[in-house]
C-alpha cells in the first residue's frame, strides 16, 4: 500500500511545481511586449526621494501611472537630453492616453541638481516628467536595486566632472511592478509597450 | 622682378588657403539649448570637398566661455562622454557631429540664448583652416536642426 502512494505524491509535487514554474513565467510574458521583459526580475518600485518642487517624493505618489524611470543628470548636455526629448516624442504618439504615463528622471549627481535646476531641466522637455534628486545615500539605494550603476570622476577640464550613467529605461505598470526594460530599442516597440501597459497592463 | 615675386607668393598663398577653407563646408548646424546656465550640445554635418582628410581639433564662440569636442559613447548599458582631440574628416566625405555622438560642448554662457538665436561658432581645423558657422538654437525637446 505504501509504494504507490509515493509516486502519486511525487507526481503531486510534480504538478504543483510546474503551476507554480507556469505561473512566474505568466507574470513575465503576459503581455505580447516588444522590449525586454523582466517582469518578476526586478523589485517593485520604491524610493524616498525629493520632487522638483521641493517635496518629499515616494513611489506610492505614482501608483496608478504607468512609470519610466531613467537615471541621470542636467549637466549631461548630449545624451540625457536626447532620451528625455525621445520620450516626449514617444509619449506624443499615445496621444490623450499618455497623460497617465510619468517620466521619473532621477539624478546621479545630487550636489548640483538642486529641486529648482531639476524643475526647469524636467519641464524643458515635457509636463509628464518629474525630476527627482536626494541624499547620495538614497540615489544609490535606488540605481542599485536596479542594478543600475553610475560612477563619477573628474574631467580634465576645470573643475568639472564626467558621469557615467545607466543608458536604460525602466519601465512600471499602474502598480509599480517592474515590466520592461528599453535599452535604445526602435522608438515604436516603446510606443507599443506603453500602449499595452496604459490599457490593461496591471499585473497581481 | 623681387616684387612680382613676392606678389605671386601672396597670391598663391591666398589662394591656398581661400581653396582650402571652400572644400569644408557645414550644413544642418543646430543647438540644444538647456534652462538656465546648464552646458549646451552643439550639432553640425561637415563636409570635406578637398583630396586630404582634414580633423576638426577645436572650437570657439564669443558667445560661450568653453567650447569642446567631446563624444558619448555607449556600452554594458552605460552611456558616458569624453573629451576628443581631433575627429577626422575623410576626403571627399563627410562627418557629423549628432545627438548620441560627437558634438560640441558649449558651457559658460556669457549670455542667455534663447531659441530661434543664431550663435556663431569659428570651428578650426588640423590644416590651419577656421570655418565660422551660424548655428541655430533650437528647444531643449529638438531633435534636430528642424521640425
Ligand atoms: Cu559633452
Amino acid at each position: 500500500m505504501k509504494l504507490p502512494r509515493t509516486p502519486r505524491l511525487a507526481l503531486f509535487l510534480l504538478s504543483l511545481a510546474g503551476i507554480l514554474l507556469l505561473s512566474a513565467c505568466h507574470r513575465g510574458s503576459d503581455l505580447p511586449f516588444k522590449l525586454t521583459d523582466i517582469g518578476g526580475h526586478m523589485p517593485d518600485l520604491q524610493f524616498q526621494l525629493t520632487d522638483d518642487n521641493g517635496k518629499p517624493a515616494s513611489a506610492a505618489d505614482f501608483r496608478g501611472k504607468v512609470v519610466l524611470l531613467y537615471f541621470g543628470y542636467t549637466h549631461c548636455p548630449d545624451v540625457c537630453p536626447l532620451t528625455l526629448a525621445q520620450l516626449h516624442a514617444a509619449l506624443q504618439k499615445l496621444g490623450k492616453a499618455a497623460d497617465d504615463v510619468r517620466i521619473l528622471f532621477v539624478s546621479v549627481d545630487p550636489a548640483r541638481d538642486t529641486p529648482a535646476v531639476m524643475h526647469a531641466y524636467v519641464n524643458a522637455f515635457d509636463k509628464r516628467a518629474v525630476g527627482l534628486t536626494g541624499s547620495a545615500g538614497a540615489i544609490e539605494a535606488l540605481s542599485k536595486r536596479y542594478r543600475s550603476g553610475f560612477t563619477r570622476e573628474p574631467a580634465s577640464d576645470g573643475g568639472n566632472y564626467e558621469v557615467t550613467h545607466s543608458s536604460a529605461i525602466y519601465v512600471f505598470d499602474r502598480n509599480g511592478h517592474a515590466r520592461v526594460l528599453d535599452a535604445n530599442a526602435p522608438q515604436e516597440d516603446l510606443v507599443h509597450d506603453l500602449g499595452l501597459l496604459l490599457s490593461n497592463g496591471t499585473s497581481p | 622682378m623681387k616684387r612680382i615675386a613676392l606678389l605671386l607668393v601672396g597670391l598663391l598663398g591666398a589662394g591656398l588657403v581661400h581653396a582650402d577653407t571652400t572644400r569644408i563646408s557645414a550644413s544642418h548646424a543646430w543647438i540644444r539649448v538647456l534652462p538656465g546656465a546648464l552646458p549646451a550640445g552643439a550639432y553640425v554635418v561637415l563636409r570635406n570637398d578637398g583630396d586630404k582628410p582634414v580633423a576638426l581639433t577645436g572650437a570657439s564662440t564669443p558667445d560661450y566661455g568653453m567650447a569642446m569636442l567631446h563624444r558619448s559613447t555607449q556600452s554594458g548599458g552605460s552611456s558616458r562622454m569624453a573629451m576628443v582631440d581631433a575627429l577626422p574628416i575623410p576626403a571627399h566625405g563627410t562627418q557629423a557631429l549628432a545627438p548620441g555622438g560627437y558634438h560640441l560642448m558649449l558651457m559658460d554662457a556669457r549670455h542667455p540664448v534663447q531659441p530661434g538665436d543664431t550663435v556663431r561658432i569659428t570651428l578650426k581645423f588640423d590644416n590651419g583652416v577656421t570655418l565660422p558657422v551660424d548655428f541655430i538654437a533650437r528647444p531643449a525637446g529638438a531633435l534636430g536642426d528642424q521640425g
